[in-house]
């Protein structure tokens, strides 16, 4: 008899949990897509107002949903700056960066992961200290030092540094390597195979996943760096994308549908990057959390 | 015999180890521990990249510290910058990743829906913004006027530039979500189903067990938003066309020293002022680090 009574109880106090649960899984569901469209109601209103006559982008109380779709001002905004060129001065940094940044941060961290050294660990330690060093600090000597070397109004100060390793990638991938066992890399060793042969034929093609979250992650960096290009380059035909759009929205003023127009075909690649390489993405981050 | 050529096999090791770390050994050198050196002496000079580079003793930091109102603007605004931009994301990063992290319809989609304007920077983002704050015709008081609400004028008023360099930054939350996410999805679900079976609440659960096992991640979380957040630019120097917006009000630190290396020339000046910002940071992540034994949980206990 208790004991039934207390089977009983126990059934109902189940049932309760149960009940709230689903109640709060509603009001989280809700939630969460009003916010949804609080996040893309951004993106949305470029589209539309790209679109948008500049009569209609003027007009009072503005709408979310255009009288036309003028896909024209996409051809207009093309042809009104330099855009192309700007695509091709922009790819071609962008390219670089990343071939730089995925060889030779993943040789660098092989180092770091599966070779024995003295001084490993406080050179580590001196990598990851360097993340903490504000921008600004070595941006302004650095500018003397590219100025002195004659390399103003070139790529280089853009290019060449991503061949001398990064302090977040080489992390991100001594991260990766870390998981790899060791036991391969010492049955390599075994066979006489140096470590140049193991990173070559072993460390590359194991890491690959973590090899296009650099890529993806570079690729973004140096797509989007306005920084860069505005404090090295001065000649229009060395502009990119980010400091072309920056001259664009000058000669616009406030012609908003050419603007963001403009805008969003600089961020398409980005947006469609994201949505065929989102794993990589993500990936990215959870390598950052696992190594705090 | 042996023991000889093993030796010598360890020597070659690590001269091989050596050699996969050279470029970022020289890459340190010359883009790094150089330009620090350089930076650190220079900032004791009237150094001006051309003509002259005379030793000025601690003239710079005087003049700054004493006889620069902008620089105390500056410092101003990124500590008001700093000081609502960093709890509110991370708040909002915590709460939204608690939202995400249950098993629900549409979880995926969700997910990607807010991590996407995360992944998005750059002028094209910073010109979206400027269109949305749009006093008249944007989006954000469009919005607001149909609560009844009357927007302010954002980016031409100088109470509501920080505010709405805030609330941009605010869009990109998804990116330290996926930080907290990763991590709860860490968490043993035997925790909550316990908890639950002991009649705590869904708040409980959060407080009691979520909160403390992603101490870790908050913590690297404000470390790494702190150092960034003192070191806003690009979006103040496009959206004020590098002058620093209505009565100064987005004049960033680094804008600023911007203002005076890039534009003015006066080197020795700049580079004092950077000195400033690394003290103030590491200072920051020092106090961080001290202070965090106090609150964060590592799992088994240890530190």
């Amino acid at each position: 008899m208790v004991k039934q009574a207390a089977g009983r109880q126990k059934v109902s106090h189940f049932e309760t949990i149960q009940g709230r649960r689903q109640a709060l899984n509603i009001i989280n569901w809700v939630l969460l897509a009003a916010g949804s469209i609080l996040m893309l109601s951004p993106l949305w209103w470029m589209l539309v107002t790209s679109v948008k006559t500049m009569q209609e982008v003027m007009t009072y109380p503005p709408t979310f949903w255009p009288e036309s779709w003028n896909w024209s001002n996409y051809m207009k905004t093309w042809e009104a700056a330099p855009f192309d060129l700007y695509t091709v001065n922009t790819l071609t940094i962008t390219i670089l960066v990343v071939i730089g940044n995925v060889f030779v941060n993943s040789f660098i961290a092989y180092g770091f992961a599966k070779v024995p050294f003295k001084g490993r660990n406080v050179l580590f330690a001196i990598v990851l200290s360097t993340m903490m060093i504000p921008g600004f600090v070595t941006l302004i000597p650095q500018y003397v030092l590219f100025a002195k070397l004659q390399w103003l109004n070139t790529y280089y100060p853009l290019v060449i540094p991503a061949f001398f390793g990064s302090a977040f990638n080489i992390f991100l991938l001594r991260q990766f390597y870390m998981t790899i066992p060791d036991e391969l890399i010492e049955a390599a060793k075994m066979e006489g195979a140096s470590h140049f042969w193991i990173w070559w034929k072993i460390g590359l093609p194991l890491t690959k996943p973590a090899l296009a979250t650099v890529a993806i992650f570079s690729f973004n960096g140096a797509w989007n760096d306005f920084l860069g290009p505005l404090l090295y380059v001065n000649d229009e035909s060395l502009y990119t994308l980010q400091l072309g759009l920056q001259v664009f929205k000058g000669q616009m003023s406030t012609q908003w549908n050419y603007l963001m127009a403009g805008s969003l075909l600089v961020l398409l690649p980005v947006i469609i990057l994201f949505f065929f390489f989102q794993k990589y993405f993500i990936q990215g981050i959870n390598l950052q959390s696992g190594g705090k | 015999m042996a023991g000889k050529r093993r030796f010598n096999y360890k020597t070659k090791e690590g001269l091989q180890g050596y050699l996969f770390i050279l470029p970022w050994i020289i890459g340190f050198i010359v883009f790094t521990a150089g330009p620090l050196l350089f930076s650190f002496a220079a900032s004791f000079t009237n150094y001006n990249v051309t003509s002259q580079m005379d030793f000025v003793g601690l003239s710079n930091y005087e003049k700054l510290f004493s006889g620069d109102q902008l620089f105390w603007t500056s410092l101003y605004n990124t500590l008001y910058y700093v000081l609502f931009s960093v709890p509110l994301t991370t708040v909002g990063a915590i709460l939204l990743s608690a939202l995400l992290n249950r098993d629900i319809p549409g979880m995926r989609l969700f997910r990607t829906i807010y991590y996407l304007p995360a992944v998005l920077s750059g002028v094209g983002v910073y010109l979206l913004w400027m269109q949305l704050l749009e006093p008249g015709t944007g989006m954000v008081n469009t919005v607001l006027a149909w609560f009844g609400i009357a927007g302010p004028n954002w980016l031409f008023d100088p109470d509501w530039t920080k505010p709405a360099l805030i609330f941009m930054k605010l869009w990109s939350v998804g990116g330290g979500m996926l930080l907290y996410l990763a991590s709860m999805q860490g968490i043993s679900k035997s925790l909550y189903e316990a908890a639950e079976i002991d009649g705590a609440n869904a708040w409980q659960q959060f407080t009691r067990i979520t909160i403390p096992m992603i101490t870790p991640v908050i913590f690297f979380d404000i470390v790494t938003s702190l150092i960034g957040g003192f070191q806003i630019f690009q979006e103040a120097y496009v959206m004020s066309n590098g002058e620093g917006g209505p009565v100064n009000s987005m004049l960033f630190y680094n804008l600023y020293m911007w203002q005076k290396a890039f534009e003015a020339f006066d080197m020795g000046y700049a580079m004092a002022m950077s000195w400033i910002l690394f003290v103030i940071v590491f200072a920051l992540t020092i106090v961080n680090l001290k202070l965090a034994p106090k609150w964060v949980h590592y799992e088994g206990g240890g530190k």
